[in-house]
Order: C-alpha cells, then structure tokens, then sequence
C-alpha cells in the first residue's frame, strides 16, 4: 500500500534568521489573533470575557498572561492570545454586540530587539520611535515599506511587528536590511 | 516628511499613512430618484477646484482607519485644521492663500506667464 502523503503546517518565517550586532530578529512564536470591532456600549462586557481591559485612549495597549489587545482605531482592536487560546469564543461568551474575525493566520510576527531596535524599524518606518513619542506600550498600526504593520513596544529596546504572513519575508528582508545598518 | 494631524489618534503621523478622499461636506440628496441629470451631476461631478482654502475629506488608512476632515491650502499644500467626520464645516479666514517662502510656478518662472 503506498505511503499516505501528510499536508503540514509550515510558519510563515520557519527558519528565518536575520540580524546585527545590535539587532536581533526573532520570529514570533505562533498565537491567536482576531480583529475586534465593537461600539463602546460593548468595551465592558468584551473587557470582562476576554479577561483584561480593552484599552479606549489611542495606541494603548494591554497585555497580561500572554495576551494583549492593541487599540487600532476608536471601534477596532487587535487581539493576541501566545497559549493559543480561543478567542473567538471568549469574544462569544461577552454577550455583547461586536464583530470578531479570525486572522491567526493571516498575521504573523517578528520580535526585534537589541539597541538598534528603533532604528532598523525606521529603516522602513515613518514614525517617531524615541521613548518621548513612543514609550513603552504604545502600539499602531503604521506603514513598513510597501507593507501595512501594527507595531507595538513591548520595552526600552523590544518591538512586536505584527504583518500579514504573504508580507513577511519583505518585512523581515527590509528589517534585515534596517539590522545591518543600525549595527553602523 | 509631510505631517498630518489625525484627530482620532490625537497626533502628528507621516502623509504615507493617509489617503485622500476627496472634497468634504458634499451632502449627498436624500431624494436621489427625484432629482434631474443636471442636478445630479453637480452633486457627483462639479467641484471648485479652488486655489488656496479647500475642505476635504482624508482617511488614515494605514493607521486607525478614519476618515476625517482637513483644510488645507492648495497652493503651500498646509494643513491648517484637521477635525472628526461630523463635526461642522470650521470658519477659516484670513489664512494667506499663498506664503512668500513657498516655491510656486509664479515665484519661480516670475512674468513667464
Ligand atoms: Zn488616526
């Protein structure tokens, strides 16, 4: 009897490596993600089932236990879960009126950290970075080059990059790229 | 670098960020069956083009995703107020349509005209 042939699962960065010396860029690991609209009415209920406090004031963040939701727009959140919990049903669960889309795997994301973090972001990146226009927390969905990305500071020198997954070997190319030249 | 203020996101983002939409506060018919073609047509096609104070309609499509209001002078390409979708028409005047230090065709090229 022939062999069964099995379809896996491959991440869309699976072995990619880049970086400088003051650069490091590391795929994230897998999560769970939704795009979340919902009316103000429905921030508590969400808040409640979801288990922390969807941020209102702009590019807030809120992160605990390996989640995090990024405030994208007045009505619109980008919700994380890395243990890979459901959270298409806990949004259910609220009770509340809102939209919730699956986009595990439509996004995908790098971790770029070390002292030339910000710059190398730049390298693609129109925003201001400093810790004075950016501090810790403070997330946005932005522009990387040709690629739309929603970045968020996790600390001093560590960002999330957060792009669609046919984006991301151009985003971690250029990242590469912004890496080589911060290490200058 | 142009910047634009959004007013959702209550800062100063990179003009790579937006998008333009067009004129602002075109209030579209409520009786659109009943209208005549020409009555029509000025309310899709006809605009005033103008030179100098325009209202337009932006979006901050690679940001939060809103769109809002912007007037801007056509001539220095200055925004001189954003605001929120909704919010009334602002009275703009006295605002120089045109500033010396900008490089416009007629400082430039002087009488070629
Ligand atoms: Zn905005």
């Amino acid at each position: 009897m022939a062999d069964q042939t099995q379809a896996l699962r491959r991440e869309p960065l699976a072995n990619a490596h880049g970086g400088s010396g003051g650069v490091r860029l590391t795929p994230a690991k897998p999560a769970s993600r939704i795009s979340l609209r919902a009316r103000a009415d429905a921030v508590g209920a969400l808040s409640s089932a979801l288990g922390l406090d969807l941020p209102i004031r702009p590019s807030a963040s809120a992160i605990s236990n390996g989640r995090m939701a990024l405030w994208l727009g007045p009505d619109e959140w980008l919700v994380i879960d890395e243990n890979g919990a459901d959270l298409m049903a806990a949004a259910a669960s609220a009770g509340a009126m809102h939209s919730a889309t699956d986009v595990s795997h439509r996004n995908t994301a790098i971790i770029v950290s070390g002292p030339g973090a910000a710059t190398a972001i730049n390298s693609g990146c129109p925003q201001d970075l400093s810790l004075k226009a950016c501090p810790v927390g403070k997330c946005s969905r932005t522009i990387f080059g040709k690629a739309e990305i929603v970045l968020l500071r996790m600390s001093e020198d560590t960002f999330r990059v957060e792009c669609w997954r046919s984006f991301s070997p151009f985003v971690f190319g250029l990242l590469a790229e912004g890496a080589e030249d911060a290490a200058q | 670098m142009l910047l634009i203020h959004c007013p959702y996101c209550g800062e100063d983002r990179s003009e790579l960020e937006f998008r333009g939409a067009g004129d602002a506060h075109i209030a579209r018919p409520t009786n659109m069956a009943d209208i005549s073609d020409a009555e029509f047509e000025a309310f899709f096609f006809l605009r005033q083009n103008p030179k100098g104070i325009i209202y337009e309609r932006w979006r901050h499509i690679h940001g939060c995703g809103r769109f809002f209001n912007a007037v801007r002078d056509t001539v220095s390409d200055r925004f001189i107020k954003t605001y929120k979708a909704g919010e009334p028409k602002p009275d703009i005047n006295a605002a120089p349509a045109t500033d010396a230090k900008v490089e416009t065709y007629e400082a430039l090229e002087g009488d070629a005209r």
